[in-house]
């Protein structure tokens, strides 16, 4: 599954709520802990690998 | 012309015409005064109206061709300077300006026409709150519709690289100067829209004079603006000039470099953000980590887990008690069994053939079957006898019926 920037801290945001709310078992938490991990660092090199792209509006409109 | 002589009335007004038209002076006139009786003829575009001062007033019309260029509507009670000639019209004999140029007396032409529109889009609804479009949080794609060749682009595009290099800016170049700009530039907003190829858009421009700017006053583009799906963000001129662009559009900046940076977050920011989580993530599993641990310490100090021998010795005492019990129940039972096997025994033998045998009675059967009737038997059959001691053959000599 392959997750843009906005979606990967949608999810993230979701997972600490989650694991704040401390209902579910540590077997869970642990789950939920290492996809929050991995999705931080996975955030984290988004920001970091990220360089600006400049399109013209008249190649948009050429390529549909 | 013979004035001495009689003429007729078009050859009076006719000569005061010419009379009027030949004066250098009233060729080229700047007349200051206040419109009245303003009346614009809606079919044929001309404007007739009354310039008059505290005394005096005089006919005026501006013709369709110049009227077009004003930037503002005229009014009346509006102090104008008129730019024109004087001439006669000869069918009423009646002199007027034929104004080619209008401006607003006192405040500027574009500052009269500004307010105008102003007042005129915001009764439309055009600049509405509630009809504000807000920002996208992570736009993905940024439109800006600048100059191509103006700082005002270079300092979107730095701000943008710089803050938030996961987008990517789809440019649209267009003039930002003179007549036609404000066409262009609302072109170039419904293609936004048309294409779909921008989740926010920023209309650009450094600063400039009032008239630099003032295309960006056009109603064309500020109802392209106000019909657009995609939030645009108006950053044209500087912090002190103000556009009919920027009452329109979804959200005002003072500069281009301030539209860039309200359109997009700044990455700084999102790492911070994403070490909070990160730091929220590690804070909650250490706390259930934490809890787990006490559950288990707790469970520890209970009876079970600190001394698990006495749990043990119970256990083999109950097992002990119940083996106990369950063996003595087997053996009342047992003894039960026993005592009616033993009555019934004593029973059978009581009622056993051979005990009555002891007491003289004899069993006699004739081929194997008991005779229990002398009506089985015949003279010279052969029967054998059983005692208790033996048994004996014998044969029947005489049969005698029932012992009467």
């Amino acid at each position: 599954m392959k997750m843009n920037y906005e979606e990967s801290v949608k999810r993230l945001e979701e997972i600490v709520s989650k694991l704040e709310e401390g209902n579910l078992s540590l077997e869970d938490s642990l789950k939920l802990y290492e996809e929050g991990a991995l999705l931080s660092d996975k955030c984290r090199k988004m920001l970091s690998e990220a360089k600006l792209k400049i399109t013209n509006i008249n190649e948009v409109a050429e390529n549909g | 012309m013979n004035l001495h002589s009689i003429i007729s009335v078009s050859q009076l007004n006719m000569y005061v015409r010419s009379l009027l038209e030949g004066d250098e002076n009233l060729n080229n006139v700047f007349v200051s005064g206040e419109i009245s009786n303003f009346s614009p003829n809606a079919r044929s575009g001309h404007l007739y109206m009354t310039l008059k001062d505290g005394n005096c007033s005089v006919k005026a019309v501006m013709f369709a061709g110049n009227a077009s260029k004003i930037k503002f509507r005229l009014e009346n009670g509006m102090s104008v300077i008129a730019r024109g000639r004087i001439s006669l019209y000869e069918r009423d004999g009646a002199y007027q300006l034929y104004i080619d140029d209008i401006q607003p007396d006192g405040i500027g032409a574009l500052a009269i026409a500004f307010e105008q529109l102003k007042e005129r889009l915001s009764k439309d609804g055009l600049f509405d709150p509630e009809r504000k479009k807000s920002i996208p949080l992570f736009p993905k794609k940024v439109g800006v519709i600048s100059s191509p060749n103006g700082a005002a682009v270079q300092d979107v595009v730095n701000i943008i690289s710089r803050r938030f290099p996961l987008s990517e800016i789809i440019f649209a170049g267009v003039p930002v100067q003179g007549d036609g700009t404000g066409e262009i530039i609302a072109h170039a907003v419904s293609d936004f829209n048309y294409l779909k190829c921008a989740d926010v858009i920023i209309i650009a421009r450094g600063g400039g004079s009032a008239e630099d700017l003032w295309e960006f006053n056009s109603e064309t583009l500020a109802r392209a603006i106000y019909n657009s799906e995609i939030p645009i963000i108006s950053g044209v001129g500087h912090e002190t000039d103000f556009t009919i662009c920027d009452f329109v559009s979804d959200l005002r900046a003072p500069t281009p470099s301030a539209a860039a940076e309200l359109a997009v977050p700044d990455i700084n920011e999102l790492a911070s953000y994403i070490n909070l989580l990160n730091g929220k993530i590690n804070k909650a599993i250490n706390s259930k980590i934490l809890i787990e641990e006490m559950r288990l310490d707790n469970l520890s100090a209970s009876g079970f887990l600190r001394k698990p021998g006495d749990f043990l010795n119970d256990c083999d005492k109950r097992i002990l008690d119940l083996r106990k019990s369950l063996n003595s129940v087997v053996r009342a039972i047992y003894e039960s069994k026993y005592n009616r096997a033993f009555v019934l025994l004593s029973k059978l033998d009581a009622l056993s053939p051979l005990k009555i045998l002891s007491r003289g009675y004899s069993v006699v059967k004739l081929n194997e079957s008991v005779v229990s009737s002398v009506s089985q038997l015949n003279v010279n059959d052969i029967i054998k006898l059983r005692f208790t001691d033996g048994k004996v053959e014998a044969t029947v000599t005489k049969i005698t019926d029932k012992v009467k």
